[in-house]
């Protein structure tokens, strides 16, 4: 546990050591600013709704990013090994950088909240959608993080690890949209499977433990899923 | 202390390491020599638990590899080969990382960051990235690390691979000044490197074991089964030298060696282990006027030892 900790702070830290952390955070803030505040005044409603509709898309384009480096960057330069001999377990490894992703995805998303407070000063801001808006983006951030993870885990490449990290995003954020022309159970399962569905539900303020137990189990899939392919590389 | 049993590993279909067996004392610094893609770094890396066997065990202390991979782990101190080290670390911060991740107090880790920054001269790169490093200061970053929590057990996987010769000395201090109280292992393709120093050599080659002993036991078993002895004369012709010589007992054959001086006749005569060759060597050639200028017994260096070990065929 310690171990995995400490695996933490080292990577948390080098997302701020390397240029590449910030490049990713201006290129976040720049892209949900520019989309949220277009249309923030054609529609002159004091809410952020448009800003968490378009976040599944934001993330799945920009969370693959931050992690693609995790697994597949040691794995290149060769330090995955000299990082497996020390005195650690591959739930250690896998935590560690699970975690500190997941915690860049949130200060990443901090700076938002500027937008939040300069809506609340031009209008009524109903602050409760906000907050279950902000939980569900951690959540779903911490959901997308785990599936990066394992996207660097199975490939040295890290333009490899973040493609297919994009793939599956995109894939569970929008195939329930995809799938309208097929029977109506297939929709239902697909909807079910969406990301999108579950963040909607929280970020309308409505929070159901059935969300919390989807990203909880996406999270809990993919990391398990990094384990295996650890496992597979000995 | 460390006991290794049949031990095998596969890539895919290819065997990078049959069946070795191998039993490293304590406080023994043991080469692992072979030519490339012998097998030796696919051992290593077995025994520090990075790879699993296909089949085999490997038990160091009284732990089991399959069960207590983790407290393996703690004996050991590794450097893989080339030191992969995060390059965007401080020499400094990356020993302090390594250290909390093994679990060092913080006073003993202060410790432990100075006795290595002098054991391994670092004082002057301590605030300087890895990844600016030359390729002999990473190494002994390397060392630093494989050598924080004072482990039991050192493993290195070509330690000096890529260095100079100043170097190479340098880093061969420090494992030797390691090796007097710990066990060590080491892999190396150059033979002077396990001879300087290794106390055991075992020699690999296509995932075998094919020697296993001393420095000096190696040597002197491979010059038990055949001896050369070479002598220089003056006033002798190679036809006349080769037909007396020839009819000593035991010996198999006689080579003509280029001599810088024309005047001088050098011979290679191998013979099968006979103990009073170069006596009779000498009384034959005292009852000519031939004049004896050398007489020498060669010593198979390890180095044909290896060549004749390892080639291919």
């Amino acid at each position: 546990m310690n171990q995995a900790l400490t695996i933490f702070r080292k990577e948390f830290r080098d997302y701020f050591i390397s240029p590449v952390g910030y490049i990713v955070v201006c290129i976040f803030l720049l892209v949900t600013g520019w989309f949220f505040f277009t249309t923030f005044f054609l529609f002159s409603e004091a809410n952020l709704r448009s800003f968490f509709n378009l976040l599944p898309l934001t993330f799945s384009l920009v969370i693959p990013a931050v992690t693609m480096k995790l697994f597949a960057e040691e794995i290149h330069t060769g330090s995955y090994e000299m990082l497996l001999t020390l005195p650690v377990t591959h739930n250690d490894v896998v935590a560690g950088k699970f975690l500190a992703s997941a915690s860049f995805v949130a200060v990443m998303l901090a700076p938002t909240l500027l937008y939040a407070a300069s809506v609340a000063f031009i209008g009524r801001l109903d602050w409760g959608p906000v907050l279950g808006g902000y939980l569900g983006a951690v959540l779903m951030g911490a959901a997308f993080s785990a599936i990066g993870v394992f996207a660097s885990s199975i490939t040295r490449n890290q333009i490899v690890a973040c493609i297919v990290g994009m793939v599956i995003c995109f894939g569970l954020t929008l195939f329930d949209k995809m799938v309208f022309f097929f029977p109506g159970k297939i929709v239902e399962v697909s909807t079910y499977l969406a990301a999108a569905t579950h963040f909607e539900n929280i970020s309308k303020g409505i929070i159901d433990t059935r969300d919390l137990l989807y990203f909880a189990s996406v999270v809990f899939l993919f990391l398990y899923g990094s384990n295996v392919v650890m496992q597979a590389r000995k | 202390m460390i006991h290794v049993e049949n031990l095998t590993r596969y890539y895919g279909d290819f065997c990078a390491v049959d069946n070795i067996d191998l039993d490293v004392r304590k406080g023994e610094i043991t080469g692992l020599l072979g030519p490339n893609g012998a097998g030796k770094t696919t051992t290593l890396r077995m025994l520090t638990g990075y790879l699993a066997p296909t089949s085999g065990t490997i038990s160091i202390k009284d732990y089991s590899i399959d069960d207590d991979l983790l407290e393996i782990k703690k004996l050991i101190g590794y450097l893989p080969e080339s030191a992969p080290l995060y390059h965007n670390m401080l020499v400094y911060d990356y020993l302090d990382y390594i250290a909390d991740i093994r679990g060092l107090s913080k006073g003993r880790k202060e410790e432990r960051i100075q006795e290595l920054a002098d054991l391994c001269d670092l004082r002057a790169i301590m605030h300087r990235p890895i990844g600016e490093l030359s390729k002999g200061l990473r190494q002994r970053v390397g060392l630093a690390h494989a050598m924080i929590e004072d482990p039991e057990i050192l493993i290195l996987d070509e330690p000096t691979s890529g260095l100079d010769p100043n170097q190479i000395a340098e880093i061969r201090d420090i494992i030797r000044h390691f090796g007097k109280e710990k066990t060590v292992i080491l892999s190396t393709h150059i033979l002077s490197e396990a001879e300087a120093t290794c106390d055991r050599i075992v020699i690999i080659d296509k995932g075998r074991i094919v020697a296993d002993g001393s420095t000096e036991a190696l040597e002197q078993e491979s010059t038990a089964q055949e001896k050369i002895i070479t002598v220089a004369l003056l006033k002798a012709d190679f036809a006349s030298a080769s037909m007396r010589f020839r009819l000593l007992p035991g010996v198999t054959g006689i080579e003509l060696v280029e001599s810088a001086d024309p005047e001088v006749l050098k011979l290679k005569i191998s013979a099968d282990g006979r103990d009073n060759l170069r006596e009779m060597i000498y009384s034959c050639i005292k009852e000519t006027d031939w004049v004896l200028l050398e007489l020498a017994k060669e010593t198979k260096s390890l180095e044909n030892i290896f060549r004749e070990l390892t080639k291919e065929g």
